[in-house]
């Protein structure tokens, strides 16, 4: 059977999700290999294996946390190169997707990015794309070179499909330019103890509507009493309410949840283009003509001061 | 000594139009009208900057595109870049992002460069890759994806905010680098610019002036085959009631209903 590069995304060996819904996917076309990089590299094996990885490749060196991209690259290609897989799958982050496209440049290949399913093909891996703010739905599929995919969050099942997972020690040797950009600082971002926002199974979000930085105390409480993720609308990072990373939107995340509740959020094409895939959307405004109330399944025309508190209280007593 | 910028940016189909595809695939351009990508117009901002801190700097903003696209160019221009270089070329039809880079990077190292600066992604196909293709292509350190840039002595430094941590990157020139809409407020063109735009110099280049053959871009020599585009179906009709003081409940009920609580 064919082999598929799987690119594991994980922080200090914890594997994220989206990596494990990778390789739900890679099954379906092929066997999962996965490449799992710098520190921590090795803890992640025994989840990959959980999850189908036949095999392991592992790699830790300085240069992947000095240096930006290029590092990762040359592992990424180093593994191709050993494994000459019939797919390379990367997680869509802003990092995979950068990774995933210099590979492709490298091997020659064409690049599909923010796939949210793939099934095997008589050519090849067909891939489905949103496109338009999620108001078109293509099949692509890469026509030259080995094809290089990255896959948007929560667009697989996670199953468990334990396979061999066999660890095996990838020689990198890193290219010329490995070392070109920096990282002098790191900051990491600080935990909130929610969801990650691209991750979350459900999304609870504010707009202008919100009115006030100390307002999103409300939009938290509910989120807290779902178990869900915090995002925020353009308009209320651009105010300064929230910060830019739980921004949706087109310059934001794009966010596909089971359940997104949008609150005090008009619902313009920018928002709308992050996350009008959401299976079950439901919207709060005090604007009955708002353009969010045509995507939703049900809208609650009235004051979000009102309805989101009475919302939380009600979530909070039903799961006693 | 000149600090050489080149923009790269994008002339979009707008997207509060009635964005589709047409019976090729590609996108449909003549229904819907085109502007510069918003999300580049950080990046000519972000370059007008650069250049005024620089003792001599010359901006220069590229786009590969069919005619309408001198609409992008000029709104660069009208905010204050300096000239313009346009790669039109009937063969380039439905070019995907491989082949416009490689077009992109070509017309770059014609044009001469010091420092490349893009945008985060198009608005139209929002890949998001275009900047760290065209550093790989052009053999030069990407630095992507900032919130902050400046540029002093040679070396770029800039912020960039990832998922899992924010990093302080740090490169020489040449480099290419792309801002987000963090990045700071784009200018809107004054009335002067939008004169003195109309005066400034817009290169046209075509395939050949970049040695590209034909079947290296186009539809057919694309790297990747669209195969279907269907358009989605509208959201079936939800409920929607108006709050009279039970509001929160009813949604608790629905979503109860729905197996979330």
């Amino acid at each position: 059977m064919a082999e598929i590069l799987v690119y594991v995304d994980h922080v200090d060996g914890a594997v994220r999700k989206p990596t494990l819904e990778l390789l739900t996917l890679a099954r379906r076309i092929g066997e999962p290999v996965a490449v799992a990089l710098g520190n921590g590299a090795a803890d992640t094996a025994a989840v990959l294996a959980e999850h189908g990885a036949v095999k392991v490749l592992t790699a830790d060196a300085p240069e992947f946390a000095e240096y930006l991209v290029v590092p990762k690259v040359d592992a990424l290609q180093a593994a191709y190169e050993a494994v000459s897989p019939a797919a390379v799958l990367v997680p869509s982050s802003a990092e995979g997707k950068e990774i995933a496209a210099r590979l492709a440049v490298r091997i020659g290949s064409g690049i599909i990015t923010d796939a949210v399913d793939l099934e095997a093909g008589d050519e090849g891996p067909v891939a489905t794309q949103s496109a338009f703010a999620a108001s078109f739905t293509t099949k692509s599929r890469v026509s030259k070179g080995t094809p290089v995919i990255t896959v948007k969050p929560n667009s697989a099942p996670v199953e468990a499909a334990p396979a061999a997972g066999a660890v095996e020690t990838l020689a990198v040797s890193f290219s010329e330019k490995a070392q070109g950009t920096k990282i002098v600082a790191r900051t990491p971002r600080e935990s909130t103890g929610r969801p990650e926002l691209t991750e979350a199974a459900i999304v609870v979000s504010g707009g202008r509507g919100v009115n006030g930085a100390e307002n999103f105390a409300i939009i938290e409480a509910l989120a807290d009493s779902l178990g869900a993720a915090v995002g925020a609308s353009r308009a209320a990072v651009d105010a300064g309410w929230y910060p830019h990373s739980n921004q949706v939107g087109q310059t934001g995340k794009s966010v596909s949840p089971q359940l997104y509740i949008a609150s005090g959020i008009s619902g313009a094409i920018q928002h709308r283009a992050g996350m009008q895939t959401s299976k079950t959307i439901v919207a709060i405004n005090k604007d009955a003509e708002a353009p969010i109330f045509e995507l939703v399944d049900y809208g609650v025309v009235g004051d979000l001061f009102d309805v989101v508190p009475q919302l939380t209280e009600e979530v909070k007593s039903r799961k006693g | 000594m000149s600090l050489r910028i080149v923009v790269c940016v994008k002339y979009v189909p707008d997207a509060t139009g009635d964005r589709h595809f047409a019976d090729d695939l590609t996108v449909d351009r003549d229904d819907v009208d085109g502007l510069l990508s918003e999300l580049d117009e950080y990046a000519v901002e972000q370059a007008l900057q650069i250049a005024e801190e620089a003792d001599d700097a010359e901006v220069t903003v590229l786009t590969v595109g069919p005619e309408d696209a001198k609409d992008a160019l000029r709104k660069a221009l009208s905010m204050g870049a300096d000239k313009a270089v346009h790669v039109e070329d009937d063969d380039l039809h439905g070019t995907d992002v491989m082949g416009t880079s490689l077009v992109l990077a070509k017309a770059i190292e014609k044009t001469g460069y010091d420092v490349v600066i893009a945008g985060m992604a198009s608005t139209d196909g929002t890949m998001g890759v275009l900047p760290a293709i065209l550093a790989e292509r052009l053999g030069v350190p990407q630095v992507t994806l900032l919130s902050e840039v400046s540029i002093e002595d040679g070396v770029v430094k800039g912020r960039r905010d990832g998922d899992t941590a924010s990093e302080q990157l740090e490169a020489s020139l040449p480099a290419v680098v792309s801002v987000t809409d963090q990045s700071g407020e784009a200018r809107y063109p004054s009335f002067k610019g939008i004169m003195a735009a109309k005066k400034k110099p817009v290169e046209s280049l075509d395939l050949s002036d970049l040695d590209i053959e034909a079947d290296e871009v186009g539809l057919e020599g694309s790297w990747t085959a669209v195969d279907s585009a269907t358009e989605r179906p509208a959201r079936t009709a939800g409920t929607i009631v108006k709050d009279e003081g039970e509001g929160g409940k009813q949604l608790a009920e629905f979503l109860a209903s729905q197996k979330f609580i």
